[in-house]
């Protein structure tokens, strides 16, 4: 990928995210906050991509490691704790009736 | 283009779809969860598609598998139980927590492709000798810092481990900031003319910068600071994308930081702050000792818990305001007890929910769901303001400046405009509070003055269980 691409892909991603936010009731804010902030752990992909390349480099794969340990701890945190908050908004009808 | 080539193409584009959707869902309650689960789904496809990728084409070393399994069992594990384990009064402090090591790992990937150059197995890359990698490689673990050590402080203020020193009130701490940007410039412009070891002064730096810009800023508005850091975030994960030539990082990376941005804005509105005020204007109690000072409260009325009952008994509709002193106390339980007898003797009850009630917008709605309040009860402020002056009993519960008239009468209080609950304007106001504290702006509170306002003074959850005891008493609820 050329680099004005990339920046491209940047910008379309940019104006995606502010789309897609625009309109959010607030009580869903904690829960969206939470949501993306798992998303923001995709840097794991990066950490992967490290490891795979280290080619047997052992400070670089242990670099790789210990940033795929952080992003997954940020991925797999955030959509659990966004899925309790949830789980009790959408408990709510059920129990009602 | 090969098969492998093809494959992960097509699994990027799902999952950026997925994501983009998850995000999309996440803005309704009713698809809130499966759109969280999706974005879920949409992650782990990433990764199968990258893993798969490689399958197909160099290959991954066993040593690497060690590596790769290693670190995700530990972060996930982690992870895990760190989410079931929290309690949802922790819920601002957990988000900091888990978007500190998403900038940790952006800036780790940087600095691992930065010291250790890799440039001719990674596809026709040369790292180090373009510009464009040495200013992302520099973004990644600038913005990856700030976001660490940033989101670091904001969880330990939170947890009240770090107090905001006196020092940091003082215009000291803008310059001692100035002087960490003009190191990092320097570190950066020093890494470009291929000087690679200043990469640590770079990184020692941009973690003090975000321990400098944090620690001033007070605990009200660190709901803010977390919704910014999530953005930079985001930022970090672009910059990481355009370190190791990933065009769903940045997808990804540049939509959550848009979103952050927005989420941010919408808070800094809910608490009449503006963003600019919030980063450099210091705690807000601070400001406030040094213009108004004087906090004494002439007319207060106290009185006790069966008063209280023996009016809510008599009301046709009661207005319930909590806040987070309602969350610390653990009391929204006992809390849905008092209502549910109120309203099995008819009387109305609604719950006001300022924008940001509890620690962030939306935390108030998360901690009354899990108390099984029904979901038709919770208004918002704009809707539940019309309502006061038909209203006969208020009850604030642990919330203190969304009620402060002040913010509307008093243009020379720090929290002048900002939108407030208009409690004063309902015939009777109850306020439990332990004390006569101040709030979280550490302002005077002028409800607390006003003749048809009562203390009731105590422990929010020990008084709410004493008046289902006078409300039992009373006979409420009892047919």
């Amino acid at each position: 990928m050329s680099f004005i691409s990339l920046l491209w892909v940047l910008l379309l991603g940019s104006l995606l995210g502010l789309e897609l936010i625009g309109k959010v009731p607030p009580t869903l804010h904690t829960p969206l906050m939470s949501g993306a902030n798992a998303i923001s752990g995709i840097t794991m992909l990066a950490a992967l991509t490290l490891i795979v390349k280290a080619e047997g480099n052992v400070p670089l794969l242990i670099i790789g490691s210990v940033s795929l340990g952080f992003a997954l701890f940020n991925v797999v945190g955030g959509f659990f704790v966004t899925d309790r908050m949830l789980a009790m908004f959408s408990r709510k009808p059920s129990n009602k009736k | 283009m090969n098969l492998p080539v093809i494959i992960k193409f097509v699994i990027d584009l799902l999952a950026v779809l997925f994501l983009a959707l998850g995000i999309k869902g996440l803005s309704k309650v009713k698809s809130a969860r499966d759109a969280n689960r999706l974005a879920a789904f949409a992650m782990s496809l990433s990764v199968i598609g990258l893993l798969s990728y490689y399958l197909g084409t160099s290959g991954i070393t066993i040593q690497s598998w060690i590596w790769i399994i290693i670190g995700s069992i530990i972060g996930s594990l982690l992870g895990a139980i760190l989410a079931k384990k929290v309690p949802m009064t922790s819920m601002p402090e957990t988000v900091a927590l888990f978007n500190g090591c998403g900038g940790m790992s952006s800036l780790l990937v940087a600095l691992g492709v930065a010291v250790f150059p890799i440039s001719n197995s990674l596809e026709n890359f040369d790292f180090f000798k373009s510009l464009i990698n040495q200013v992302s490689i520099s973004v990644s673990i600038f913005v990856g810092a700030i976001t660490f050590t940033g989101s670091i402080v904001a969880m330990a203020k939170l947890q009240g481990w770090l107090s905001t020193p006196g020092w940091t009130q003082s215009k000291v701490r803008h310059f001692v900031n100035i002087v960490f940007v003009v190191a990092s410039l320097i570190a950066f412009l020093d890494l470009i003319n291929g000087n690679t070891s200043s990469i640590w002064l770079l990184v020692i730096v941009s973690s003090l910068l975000g321990i400098g810009v944090t620690l001033p800023i007070g605990g009200a508005d660190m709901p803010v600071v977390i919704s910014l850091l999530n953005s930079y975030s985001g930022i970090a994960a672009a910059a990481a994308g355009f370190v190791v030539d990933s065009q769903l990082l940045i997808v990804a990376g540049a939509m959550v930081g848009a979103a952050g941005l927005i989420l941010t804005q919408v808070m800094c509105k809910g608490m009449n702050r503006s963003l600019v005020s919030v980063l450099f204007g210091g705690s807000l109690s601070a400001q406030t000792t040094a213009s108004s000072g004087s906090g004494e409260y002439t007319n207060i009325t106290s009185c006790s818990v069966e008063e209280c009952a023996l009016t809510l008994e008599a009301a046709n509709k009661v207005i319930i305001v909590p806040g987070y002193g309602l969350a610390v106390a653990q009391a929204q339980h006992t809390l849905r007890e008092v209502t549910k007898k109120l309203e099995q003797n008819g009387i109305e009850v609604v719950y006001a929910i300022h924008p940001v009630a509890g620690r962030m917008p939306g935390h108030m709605n998360v901690l009354l769901a899990e108390a099984d309040v029904p979901y038709e009860q919770l208004k918002e402020m704009d809707a539940v303001n019309p309502d006061f002056p038909a209203t006969d009993v208020v009850l604030v519960l642990g919330a203190n400046d969304v009620v402060n008239p002040q913010a509307k009468n008093d243009s020379s209080s720090p929290l002048y405009g900002m939108p407030v609950l208009d409690v004063q304007e309902a015939r009777t106001v109850f306020v439990i509070k332990r004390g006569m504290s101040a709030g979280y702006s550490g302002i005077k509170n002028d409800l607390f003055d006003l003749p048809n306002t009562s203390m009731v003074f105590g422990d929010a959850k020990k008084v709410l269980s004493d008046l289902i005891g006078e409300l039992k008493d009373l006979g409420v609820g009892e047919k």
